[in-house]
């Protein structure tokens, strides 16, 4: 009988412990009702790791939709968000940190974020190139309002749309500002 | 006991432990399993549609999908909201729901007497396609609805015949009154499909492409093309005002937004169920 109860332990544990471990991230009891980190988000960063819209909970993050094979207004996005920091005190800038979500999961592979963390310079230990499965990324996008569509050519149509979120993952700004720093963006950022 | 009883009982105790974790796991698909309405085979194809995909591209293809026949209803939903109690109006977090979420209904699980074949509303988009996921569903794209919603009693595309154009327009037209209608009363349409109009507005899976116009790609601050043209959108069949209606009230909504008049059904990949 003990030894029934053995085997009973030996299998369920694995199988509960599998059963908690596929459960999305992210959410957790103590999150505020306005918290966007409720959203039980699957991402994988350009180093193949999986975490959750929550990656920086308990820093104040930037976050934004992009897609790497674009050529026009998402290099423009990497170069808005650098401006940005750099307006920042080297201690702001410390805490700051920058997570960017891809639209097109099926082109941005892991691989392929890496590829452009590489080409981009991006310093992957303040920022992450993430992607999410299509409902992850709809419902990203719909958390930060972001209107996208795929056009026939395979392109995306969307809106830039850089968001601030407060440590504890509630929306405290955001900006569609390209090409310079938004002053309103910055302001929230200084204090 | 020899080495082989042992490992023989090792198995079968495996066998039962996995298949009772598959049962839990998908013990919310089998409670739901016959409840669900029985969803039309739609065989896709290509179509004109009233938002273009891109500006030199007037047609959309769609392909081979299944739709429920009716709107999800209250019942329906009362179930969900009990198996998953983080979508009761009291415990869902605001950012999914707007304060209207549900409120209509007698309590947090439970809807008003009598209006459990009546279709749901004041559902948010999170809510409405967290439903269809727990029915390993989702929601229909805009061009699945819209080729649907093409289609007369008769014909897959009755959107040139004046007549049933107006039979759709006298629903706009009338005064909406306190009550719904219950789902599955109206004739089933070309496909087999019942309550597309006159009924609710409904939920669509790409709502955040509503408003995107094909041509404000890369091209300035995408957000000013995107106000200033939002009036401009390149809508093609002008005449089918139905649609563009349908296509206002979406667009005007965000994925928290609640309203009494906006429900949903959901929608499968035809290959994904035999």
């Amino acid at each position: 009988m003990k030894r029934a109860f053995l085997i009973l332990a030996v299998v369920l544990v694995p199988i509960l412990g599998l059963l908690a471990w596929t459960t999305p991230l992210a959410a957790r009891e103590s999150d505020t009702p306005t918290s966007l980190y409720q959203l039980q988000a699957a991402l994988t960063n350009q180093d193949g790791k999986s975490h959750g819209l929550d990656v920086y909970r308990g820093h104040p993050v930037l976050i934004t939709l992009f897609y790497s094979s674009c050529q026009a207004t998402c290099p423009l996005i990497v170069d808005t968000l650098r401006v940005t920091e750099r307006e920042l005190t080297a201690a702001q800038r410390s805490q700051l940190r920058v997570l960017m979500i891809s639209i097109d999961p099926e082109r941005d592979t892991p691989a392929a974020l890496h590829e452009m963390a590489n080409s981009r310079h991006i310093d992957t230990s303040r920022w992450t190139l993430a992607r999410g499965d299509a409902s992850t990324v709809r419902n990203v996008a719909a958390l930060l309002n972001v209107q996208y569509r795929q056009l026939p050519s395979g392109e995306f149509s969307h809106s830039t749309v850089i968001a601030l979120l407060s440590p504890t993952g509630e929306l405290e700004t955001s900006s569609s500002t390209l090409g310079h720093a938004d002053a309103a963006l910055l302001d929230r950022l200084r204090k | 006991m020899n080495r082989r009883a042992k490992s023989t009982r090792a198995a079968s105790v495996w066998t039962a432990m996995t298949c009772l974790a598959l049962a839990a796991l998908f013990q919310d698909d089998l409670a739901h399993a016959d409840a669900a309405p029985q969803r039309a085979r739609v065989p896709g194809g290509t179509f004109a549609t009233v938002l273009p995909p891109a500006n030199d591209i007037k047609t959309a293809t769609v392909r081979p999908f299944e739709l429920d026949r009716t709107p999800v209803t209250n019942a329906d939903f009362a179930r969900f909201v009990t198996a998953h109690p983080e979508w009761q109006r009291d415990r869902v977090a605001r950012v999914f729901a707007d304060q209207s979420y549900l409120l209509h209904w007698a309590g947090p699980s439970r809807p008003a007497a009598g209006t459990g074949n009546q279709p749901v509303t004041q559902v948010s988009w999170f809510a409405a396609n967290a439903y269809c996921e727990a029915q390993g569903a989702r929601l229909p794209t805009w061009y699945e609805w819209e080729l649907v919603g093409a289609a007369s009693k008769d014909l897959a595309d009755a959107r040139a015949d004046p007549a049933w154009r107006q039979s759709i327009l006298d629903w706009y037209a009338k005064p909406a009154g306190n009550t719904l209608p219950e789902v599955g009363r109206t004739e089933p349409n070309f496909y087999g499909v019942r309550d597309i109009h006159g009924m609710v507005w409904e939920w669509v899976l790409d709502l955040g492409s509503m408003m995107v116009s094909a041509d404000n790609r890369e091209q300035g601050d995408p957000n000013v093309s995107k106000f200033c043209g939002s009036g401009a959108l390149s809508f093609e069949e002008k005449e089918n005002y139905a649609m563009l209606m349908r296509i206002a009230t979406l667009s005007s909504m965000q994925a928290s937004y609640t309203s009494s008049t906006m429900g949903f059904r959901c929608a499968a990949d035809a290959a994904a169920k035999p």
